[in-house]
């Protein structure tokens, strides 16, 4: 026996915003168990957007101070393989470059990582998934950028498909250029960033909060397919 | 006046966990022929966690599943006797305390079920899904086990059951009963919960398992709890069949050696599939513990 659909799915208004709108996120009249009907928006209903809010720092400065300390020791890295850049990462945790000597780890999910690594060229099918991980992850958090290009492009400078600047779309703390950079590069950039948190500029995520329009208008620009709500946690 | 007693314990056996995490995971490390963390990492790590900035909520149940966990390892805690005739680091130990431990044991991963779910990722339903079903064929033996000893000391207090130990390590369950020691050392394994046992959490495979979404605060609780409860299950095992402690050298050294079999066991072996590992504790270590119980009635 076939099964009965209990919701009649709306056909979206043909405007600019609907254009790439997937049909899994349609609007939809479902009807209730007890008769009740409502619509469902999953766009709206199954994500959160509200907007980023900047948190500041701790106001005693002592205590602010022995919290970067912490943070900069135990660096959770989101080694996510956005390009070529990936495989100098795996060499990082073996015996040979063994990155937990500076109490860098890895970390399967974006809620628990720090650091987002954007390993290489960015595509902009890419680029979209990666702002939703660097948007999961929680506050503070870093990111670096592995290899040429992600600073002009690199090689890939007038390619039609990926993005030459990363830190127009989200904010990086520490370049590391090479094309590829050796895993003692990364080494070097990891210890860059420590400097950095533990100086207390480690401030990205309050820097895309507060910068959150410009970033997104950047981000729309080139995301042509934009079928994912403004902000999703 | 024993709650202070109590706390200055917990923090004894919750620094003493810490530290075993970081020198375990230096071991494992040099077992790769690598350098390793530094041993004080855990301490970092906590506070770290603790220190984000912005959480979020998918609901009542996420928040409280890491304090059902938490409070499930705290619970153990609060009944197991430490230290053997002294009345400070006894805790709340008390007639039939060994019963109440094994319900603990079980309450977490029921928060932990509820929690995992509400979070919403299908990792950690997967994980919670293998957590629970492999914890309850883990049940089995060590419950074998735990009626078998009851039988033999006559009692379901873990105290009298250390003062029925007493003398010399020929009185110990470990020669006295050596069935039941060798069913419960078995179900050890799948409660520490490394390799071969470690399809729940599963790294590479399934990547994190039931804390997929747990993060900030929520995670620095589950890491308290891990750690306390390692340490805890350590000297629960220890009191039952190795003739508990009679001072902190003692409990230290034993509780250690414990876990290192788990810890040498699991750097040794690759991973069950789920299907395999339920196989195996419904097989050898319930079989013994079926004879242990048959062998002492």
């Amino acid at each position: 026996m076939a099964e009965e659909k209990n919701y009649k799915i709306i056909q979206p208004e043909d405007t600019e915003e609907n254009k790439f709108l997937k049909p899994e996120n349609y609007k939809r009249e479902v009807t209730a168990p007890d008769g009740e009907t409502f619509v469902v928006d999953p766009i709206n209903d199954y994500f959160c957007d509200a907007k980023p809010q900047p948190h500041a720092p701790n106001t005693i400065k002592i205590v602010e101070k022995f919290l970067n300390w912490a943070r900069s020791e135990s660096i959770w890295v989101l080694g996510y393989g956005t390009g070529c850049g990936s495989i100098e990462i795996y060499p990082l945790m073996t015996p040979r470059f063994d990155a937990y000597r500076f109490g860098v780890q890895q970390r399967p999910t974006p809620r628990q990582s720090n650091l987002f690594i954007i390993s290489g060229y960015l595509s902009v099918k890419t680029l979209k998934r990666a702002i939703r991980s660097y948007e999961q992850m929680p506050s503070p958090k870093y990111v670096m950028g592995l290899g040429s290009c992600t600073i002009n492009g690199g090689m890939y400078w007038d390619s039609y498909n990926t993005i030459n600047r990363l830190d127009q779309y989200m904010p990086v703390d520490v370049y590391v250029a090479g094309c590829m950079p050796r895993p003692e590069a990364l080494l070097a950039g990891f210890m860059e960033l420590k400097k950095r948190i533990k100086e207390g500029k480690g401030e990205g995520a309050n820097e895309y909060a507060e910068k959150f329009d410009w970033y997104k208008a950047n981000q729309k620009k080139v995301i042509k397919d934009w079928n994912m709500p403004d902000y999703n946690w | 006046m024993k709650i202070l007693y109590v706390l200055f314990s917990f923090f004894i056996i919750l620094n003493y966990g810490l530290l075993q995490t970081g020198f375990i995971r230096r071991i494992t490390a040099r077992v790769g022929k690598r350098i390793g963390v530094p041993f004080y990492q855990p301490y970092i790590d906590l506070v770290k966690n603790y220190a984000i900035r912005s959480q979020f909520s998918h609901g009542v149940m996420f928040y409280l599943g890491p304090v059902f966990r938490l409070s499930g390892g705290i619970g153990i805690f609060l009944f197991m006797p430490l230290i053997y005739g002294n009345e400070m680091f006894s805790n709340f130990s008390m007639s039939g305390d060994l019963i109440l431990i094994l319900y603990f044991m079980f309450i977490g991963m029921l928060g932990m079920a509820l929690g995992a779910g509400e979070g919403g990722h299908p990792y950690s339903i997967i994980g919670i899904t293998r957590g629970l079903s492999q914890f309850t064929t883990i049940e089995v033996p060590m419950t074998l086990a735990v009626i078998s000893i009851a039988a033999q000391y006559q009692t379901l207090s873990i105290s009298e059951i250390v003062a029925a130990q007493q003398g010399g390590f020929m009185n110990w369950t470990i020669m006295t009963n050596p069935l039941a020691t060798a069913a419960a050392m078995l179900a050890f394994l799948g409660m520490i919960g490394y390799a071969p046992f470690n399809v729940v959490n599963a790294p590479q495979e399934n990547p994190l398992g039931p804390p997929t979404e747990f993060h900030g605060t929520f995670l620095g609780m589950l890491q308290t709890n891990r750690v306390i409860l390692h340490v805890i299950e350590s000297i629960l095992f220890m009191n039952l069949f190795f003739g508990g402690a009679t001072n902190w050298l003692a409990l230290i050294v034993k509780a250690f050696i414990i876990y290192f079999y788990a810890v040498f066991i699991g750097t040794v072996f690759p991973r069950f599939r789920i299907d395999q590992s339920i196989k195996w504790f419904l097989f050898i270590p319930t079989i013994l513990g079926i004879l242990a119980v048959i062998f002492i009635s």
